[in-house]
């Protein structure tokens, strides 16, 4: 296990009071979490419990209800529109913040009609208009990493699920985002992917980057967050240091889920 | 007298039909571009009504797509070109001038043609966006694409790919189509293989001439949407 992040460091994503309704359906009922720079925050929980809904959240990929996403210093201002629902004020805002937070889905969503090369260049050259070369080669860089440098003019239909996955994080990576959010990377995977795409990303919170991993593996949780967090219901039902909860801290409820 | 042959009617020498008769071809094949390139824009526009519009929205693409596959496509282009003619007519009488005005042919025609086949584009495309994986639209949203470039980057490739095929049948049928617009007097190659046929008394000659340049244009068109097909679905694996 790594060392926790200091309580002074920064804010990454601050979620107040955030609250989601789909149709009737109350999926978060007031959720309020910090993730600080550089610390990895697992969020687990039974499948319906609010852990997707809340991370997709974060990137306005789905727009609470209501409640505060803050990321970085930047806090999204939300409005209702004609029909009471609620939307981003400011599109542009949106994209800026977006931009600051990588994403890794769990069925990987790479671009099929592009190289994984292209896939990876794709943000950093036509979002953030930084200069093709010089993200060709960080793009290079960052293939290397997740150890598929070999696969850069290859199309995601011609990779592994593992290796899709890797060069996902590599296409977010390159975004160069303050905080990476992983929605259950390897539950699409065959068993005897998943070590390597948890390898990478055990390497990146080795480095100090603020991650946010839904996920069902206990070991990742266990041995690599500095944070998990347990969700029920859409409420926050146990959180704390990891060496806490899965030494028979938290909730009656935690300690049935780990034990499956 | 012996009559003439073949080759001496298509001939492109002197009293030969040849450059009537390829011209007649380029404008088919003009008529054909523009109608289908303007039922992409229609298709395109009706489609992103029934898929992302409003209730309002929606509903005038459903009565567009709907009216338009249960009419004739020969009485699309009397009616506009009739339609419209009147319309001129009137104004032009409005203002001292007397007698029947007509609408340019080819512009009608291509504009009704190309209403006609947005029909069948708007389903066309309609069905490729909803063949388009998810979340590779909600990669574009959350790497901080606005819209419009996550239209052009991500979007309009994958819908493509889908669509290609739909789009092939539609430029054939387009294609057949301008043959319609001979009534309004444009003359494509049908119409100038009746002219032919009429003045030279050789109906099979000239007809035979027209089909194979019909047939020349839709094997090139053919080859053009393979390549097509091939250039975008690229990234997708095959099975053979």
């Amino acid at each position: 296990m790594r060392d926790a992040a200091t309580p002074s460091a920064k804010v990454a994503v601050r979620l107040e009071d955030l609250h989601k309704y789909f149709g009737p359906l109350e999926v978060l009922k007031g959720i309020s979490l910090d993730a600080r720079e550089g610390e990895v925050v697992s969020i687990l929980g039974a499948s319906g419990s609010g852990k997707s809904t809340m991370l997709r959240c974060i990137n306005m990929l789905e727009v609470p209800t209501s409640g505060t996403v803050t990321v970085g210093e930047e806090t999204i201002t939300l409005e209702t529109d004609r029909r009471g629902r609620p939307r981003p004020a400011n599109r542009r805002q949106v994209d800026r913040v977006r931009t600051k937070v990588g994403m890794v889905f769990q069925t990987f969503n790479l671009w099929s009609h592009k190289t994984i090369l292209e896939n990876v260049i794709e943000a950093p050259v036509h979002v953030q208009g930084r200069d093709k070369r010089e993200c060709i080669e960080e793009a290079e860089a960052l293939l290397d990493k997740v150890g598929i440098a070999d696969k850069r003019d290859h199309y995601p239909a011609h990779l592994s699920g593992g290796q899709q996955q890797r060069a996902a994080i590599a296409r977010a990576l390159a975004q160069q985002p303050e905080v990476m959010l992983f929605d259950e990377p390897t539950s699409a995977l065959d068993p005897e992917l998943v070590g390597e795409v948890l390898r990478v990303m055990r390497g990146l919170a080795e480095e100090g980057r603020t991650m946010l991993v839904v996920t069902h593996e206990m070991g990742f949780a266990r041995d690599v967050s500095n944070r998990v967090v347990f969700l029920h219901q859409g409420l926050i039902e146990a959180e704390g240091a990891p060496q806490d909860l899965f030494s028979g801290g938290g909730s009656e409820r935690f300690q049935k889920f780990i034990a499956g | 007298m012996q009559q003439p042959g073949f080759f001496d009617l298509m001939s492109f020498g002197p009293g030969g039909w040849g450059p009537a008769m390829l011209t007649g071809a380029l404008v088919t094949l003009a008529l054909a571009l523009c109608g289908f390139a303007i039922g992409a824009v229609f298709g395109a526009v009706a489609a992103f009504a029934k898929i992302a519009g409003g209730r309002i929205a929606r509903t005038i693409a459903d009565i567009y797509t709907t009216v338009l596959r249960g009419i004739p496509d020969l009485l699309v282009i009397y009616l506009f070109y009739f339609g419209g003619s009147t319309v001129l007519t009137s104004i032009g009488r409005l203002f001292g001038h007397d007698g029947f005005i007509g609408l340019p042919g080819f512009a009608t025609g291509a504009i009704a043609i190309g209403i006609v086949s947005g029909a069948q584009h708007t389903e066309v495309f309609r069905g490729a966006f909803r063949a388009v994986h998810r979340g590779e639209i909600e990669a574009a949203i959350a790497a901080g694409m606005h819209p419009f470039l996550r239209f052009r980057r991500i979007i309009a490739p994958l819908v493509l790919r889908y669509a290609l095929p739909g789009l092939g049948n539609i430029w054939q049928i387009v294609l057949k189509e301008s043959a319609l617009v001979s009534v309004t007097g444009v003359v494509e190659l049908l119409r100038q293989a009746q002219v032919g046929a009429g003045s030279e008394r050789q109906p099979f000659t000239f007809y035979f001439a027209a089909a194979i340049l019909y047939l020349v244009i839709t094997s090139l068109s053919s080859i053009t949407f393979r390549q097509a097909e091939g250039y975008f679905s690229r990234g997708v694996r095959r099975s053979r």
